[in-house]
């Protein structure tokens, strides 16, 4: 029994809305939309607060090594080791080795957010055409503002990107947080033995809406941070 | 419920572990507090090869399928510039959905294994590598073309001699970021039985322990280094007009 009908898909559909029997529970119903929406909420809650911890942790330092132009081996190389990090490892060893919950799984998930952001903001800096600076500063402006004025909302392209590839990889690797006592949508997957077949392609489907919306979210964002004068260039 | 079948097949690698952790023939291996027990590496290095060479391949098919697929969906935007806009959003989209969902979307369809894993791998690779090579096409100055076209080359030639010669330094460092996220991603094919170093972290539906983990992590980093210098090398040999001029 190694592919599941195609049938499932109507199954797992209904699995979101109402509860379903369940082989392990001893008659306990599993799933249903209560059951879905809190986990939802869980996945979105620790999501958000791993993407809030990298982005404190590598905005500013990536908006401070691109306006210094210094450290350029240490961004650009951070940013391709942060890539080949497996996730799995992060959650695995956080969980064995200092111990499960939102406490320690949030932090850890922004260690797999900080590495694009950094990148993105310090590229995003170092693009922003020297001349421009110089005429800020020309005009009076001191060094803390040229980067708030000036060069953020110049890169802010490159910044949203990177913030979006964080979001994305961090609420991907949020399904596997489970594993480390937090309960995300990979659940409905992890714990296929309780959820059953229709469980897991819920919990499938709902991560990919979720993953989607968010994608569309930022997106959305990017257009309205992205100054006027910026659009009408690159259009 | 395809379980219990499911975690036997997923299991078979994690089984020994928790047979020779609880044996407590060997030193440390089963104090999870440990960072990292050298003497349980010594004895147990050899475990590593079968899921490393897994892991290997299916990083290798991954990658060739979804540069195969993505180049000729470049060449074709290319010719036709209105289907890059859409090409480029559906490529996006497969980039977009978490690798573990899209693998239980698709198990209606091929089911637990490789095949599964492999289009999944592939899938994610599209983007990257296609809008690496549409961006190095067309980073090809107009001029240099005109040139071509002046030598009397017909518009063949000049994709094949010209366009895509001078593309390579970008296509391949969409191939580098491709092979470098497969590496790190295949840890995952695991949740699906399809092997690869991810059954040395989580075997028999449990989390193994620390030193098990960092030996693995650590395989998947080298390899992930390893592919990421020999790419560089392939670019710096194809591109030798390159190194004259200090980048």
């Amino acid at each position: 029994m190694n592919t599941l009908p195609l049938a499932s898909f109507g199954g797992a559909i209904e699995f979101i809305f109402t509860p379903q029997d369940s082989n392990v529970t001893g008659g306990n119903k599993v799933g249903g939309f209560d059951k879905s929406l809190e986990l939802v909420l869980k996945h979105l809650e620790v999501t958000a607060l791993a993407l809030a911890i990298a982005l404190i942790v590598a905005l500013p330092l990536g908006l401070y090594l691109g306006h210094r132009g210094k450290g350029e081996l240490f961004a650009v190389g951070f940013g391709n080791a942060g890539r080949a990090i497996p996730e799995l490892a992060v959650i695995a060893l956080v969980a064995v080795l200092i111990g499960v919950g939102l406490k320690t799984v949030a932090p850890a998930l922004a260690i797999l957010g900080i590495a694009p952001i950094l990148v993105n903001t310090y590229v995003g800096v170092r693009q922003v055409e020297p001349a421009t600076v110089e005429a800020a500063r020309g005009m009076g402006m001191s060094e803390s503002s040229i980067i708030r004025r000036v060069e953020l909302p110049l890169a802010i392209p490159t910044v949203m990107g990177g913030i979006r590839s964080a979001a994305i990889v961090i609420l991907a690797t949020a399904t596997i947080a489970p594993l480390a006592g937090v309960e995300t949508l990979g659940d409905f997957i992890i714990n296929r033995n309780v959820y059953g077949e229709n469980g897991l392609l819920a919990g499938a489907i709902l991560v990919a809406l979720l993953a989607l919306a968010i994608e569309g979210s930022l997106a959305l964002l990017q257009r309205r941070l992205t100054s006027d004068g910026l659009k009408v260039k690159t259009a | 419920m395809t379980s219990p079948a499911v975690i036997a097949a997923a299991g078979e690698v994690g089984g020994d572990f928790f047979k020779e952790r609880s044996s407590g023939t060997l030193p440390c291996q089963a104090q999870s507090d440990h960072l990292f027990c050298f003497d349980w590496a010594k004895d147990n290095i050899d475990r590593y090869g079968t899921p490393t060479v897994q892991h290997l391949e299916i990083v290798v098919l991954s990658v060739v399928i979804g540069f195969v697929v993505a180049f000729a969906l470049a060449l074709l935007a290319h010719r036709r510039r209105s289907l890059q806009p859409p090409l480029l959003a559906a490529t996006g989209v497969l980039y977009t959905i978490p690798s573990i969902a899209f693998f239980f979307l698709l198990l209606p369809l091929t089911g637990f294994g490789r095949d599964t894993a492999i289009i999944v791998l592939a899938a994610y690779t599209l983007q990257i590598i296609y809008r690496n090579t549409i961006l190095g096409l067309a980073n090809v100055p107009d001029a240099v073309k005109d040139a071509a076209r002046g030598m009397g080359l017909t518009e063949r030639q000049i994709l094949w001699r010209v366009e895509l010669p001078l593309a390579i330094p970008e296509i391949v460092a969409g191939l580098r970021v491709a092979v470098v996220s497969t590496i790190a991603i295949a840890t995952l094919v695991v949740f699906i039985n399809a092997g690869g170093l991810g059954t040395q972290m989580y075997g028999s539906g449990n989390l193994t322990f620390p030193t098990s983990i960092i030996i693995a992590a650590a395989i998947v980093m080298a390899m992930a280094l390893a592919f990421d210098l020999v790419l560089l090398t392939v670019q710096r040999l194809t591109t030798p007009w390159r190194r004259v001029r200090p980048a």
